[in-house]
């Protein structure tokens, strides 16, 4: 379920915290890493792995939001509509992003190509509007970067 | 003023420009006082935290414990997940040796066995930045075991968290490190009594501890000067929405709110005029445009202004905004991140905002505010932690200030004589 290297990681980071309840989340970090979500299966290979229930651990990962326990689209686009953004003209992004994608927001085109979700604040709001893919932010967006966005995306 | 927690200095990240710019002295000095003078230095420069609750950081400090058989923990707080708030996002990328540093003076006063930096999740490209500071930090003998030749051992561990904006809370934070669910505690036991693994903890947000080698470094006299007396020190000042150039201004506290909208963020665009401001993040209570006159940057200044300086994180609207759809954006956002613990945040936060899209799209009713105010009052102070306040205040201050706005927005039945002329 998990690389060699990531065990390895595990047992390093197991020196820095009295209890292997606290790699919970160190650990489903690694599983969506490594799988791109958290399925039930891999759920319960973290619990026996950290010798907690089962049940704890799908308690971690339905109340945070960035764990998702089912497959996402190849390119997740998290788009910001909290207030900077929004006085900046985060709804023109997302509706460009709507007819552009031709989903809607929390939803996965059909060929799993993209996946589009509206997010909380990501602490860009002094180069608003913005959108992640993945690890990387996308700031002070305009309709033509982001058309630049998704279409070297498409290529990816 | 010149800038101490955000320099303009290329390179500034890596361990060698720090070095070579007077960096881990104010550590090197700390080694050589005794724990409890760090913590007075501190308590005498007025250092309070800037996460949002200005609470004095040296008087925290002091309520560790001396006498434990227990190990000892910082958490430092870079959940920063407050809207409108980006600041600690900076300091990881340009100053993280500072927050380094600060981190292990903190550790030292109050001899600490672990720090654990906690960093939200969606900022992973900034924690690989700080991830690697912490690796040459540890190379050069900062941080391990009988550092620079001292008795004093401390670690300091990175933690990443998973979206979720109530973990910003200190005891939820300290349930997130232990890999639970991110749900606040009850108080009593604080921290510093019962903390993380029922240990004695300290909290202190990023920033905070990014202030304290410059007190070290110079002095509690030379810090206390530099701003407002009592709320003094440099501020990162965040500021956002209607501004030609927003972005974080590192200012002395006190600066005047016209100040930092008109001097350094460059004005309104279209030169329009200033609606209303939040002042420091969306949980501070909205004020008037023609409340800003006299209104500074500080603890005591904003509260008299009816608000709070909460993380300086800025947010200016022009006179063309639709504050109706600002605050059911706002309301939106507490729904969303209330854990779930307590039944009035739980529901009342979801109700406000069903109400506020009403009034978004005109179909407010007859006594809609009222019902709006009275929600919003039994969910202040009703909550086990300070996020059904947080939804509160923004809704309550909206409706003080700017009442003609929700009254424009009550759907009304058409006027009976058209009434009677159709029918």
């Amino acid at each position: 379920m998990l690389s060699e290297e990531n065990l390895k990681k595990i047992e390093e980071l197991k020196k820095s915290y009295p209890t292997t309840q606290a790699l919970v989340l160190p650990v489903l970090w690694m599983i969506q890493e490594e799988h791109g979500y958290i399925s039930e299966e891999s759920m319960k290979y973290a619990a026996q792995l950290l010798g907690v229930p089962f049940a704890h651990v799908l308690g971690v990962v339905t109340f945070y939001t960035m764990f998702h326990s089912k497959p996402l689209g190849k390119h997740h686009i998290e788009v910001c509509t909290n207030v900077s953004c929004m006085l900046r003209g985060s709804e023109k992004i997302v509706e460009l992003l709507e007819k552009r994608l031709g989903i809607g927001l929390g939803e996965t085109s059909k060929d799993k190509k993209w996946t589009l979700s509206e997010v909380e604040c990501m602490g860009s709001c002094g180069t608003a509007p913005m959108l992640s893919v993945g690890e990387e932010y996308h700031e002070n967006l305009t309709p033509e970067k982001l058309e630049q966005i998704l279409s070297d995306l498409e290529l990816k | 003023m010149e800038k101490f927690i955000l320099p303009d200095i290329p390179g500034l990240h890596t361990i060698d420009v720090y070095e070579s710019q007077g960096g881990y002295k104010a550590f090197r000095k700390a080694l050589g006082m005794k724990p409890e003078e760090v913590t007075d230095e501190v308590k005498k420069a007025g250092l309070r935290g800037r996460g949002g609750a200005c609470f004095p950081t040296g008087l925290k400090w002091t309520f560790m414990p001396k006498q434990t058989t227990k190990p000892k923990y910082i958490c430092v707080n870079g959940d920063e997940s407050e809207p409108g708030t980006f600041k600690d996002r900076q300091i990881f990328e340009f100053n993280p040796h500072l927050l380094i540093e600060g981190t292990l003076i903190g550790a030292y006063a109050m001899g600490v066995t672990t720090s654990f930096i906690y960093v939200r999740g969606e900022y992973g490209r900034w924690i690989r930045l700080l991830e690697k500071a912490i690796g040459d930090a540890y190379a050069r003998g900062y941080i391990g075991t009988s550092i620079l030749g001292s008795t004093f051992s401390t670690n300091i561990v990175v933690h990443k968290g998973a979206g979720a904006y109530i973990c910003g809370e200190e005891s939820s934070l300290m349930n997130s490190i232990e890999g639970m669910r991110g749900y606040p505690r009850v108080k009593p036991p604080f921290p510093a009594q019962f903390g993380l693994w029922g240990c004695p903890t300290t909290i202190n947000n990023v920033e905070t501890m990014c202030n304290v080698p410059l007190i070290i470094n110079n002095g509690w006299e030379w810090y206390s000067k530099i701003g407002v007396p009592k709320h003094p020190g440099p501020i990162l000042v965040g500021i956002s929405g209607h501004v030609n150039k927003p972005g974080v201004y590192e200012l002395p506290t006190g600066v005047p709110l016209l100040e930092i909208i008109y001097k350094h963020a460059g004005g309104v665009p279209g030169d329009k005029k200033i609606k209303a401001v939040i002042p420091g993040g969306s949980s501070t209570m909205i004020m008037r445009g023609d409340q800003l006159e006299g209104a500074c940057m500080d603890a005591e200044s904003l509260k008299a202004a009816g608000s709070s300086v909460g993380t300086a994180g800025l947010i200016v609207m022009d006179e063309d905004t639709d504050l109706i759809k600002v605050i059911a954006r706002i309301s939106m956002f507490y729904y969303h991140e209330s854990c779930g613990q307590c039944t009035p945040c739980r529901e009342g936060t979801g109700w406000l905002w069903k109400i506020l899209k009403r009034f978004e799209k005109g179909e407010g009713r007859v006594g809609d505010i009222d019902l709006l105010m009275d929600i919003a009052n039994n969910i202040e102070g009703n909550t086990i932690c300070a996020l059904g306040d947080a939804a509160a205040w923004p809704v309550q201050s909206m409706i003080r200030r700017f009442r003609d706005e929700f009254e424009k927005r009550v759907k009304t039945s058409p006027p009976r004589v058209e009434q009677e002329a159709a029918a």
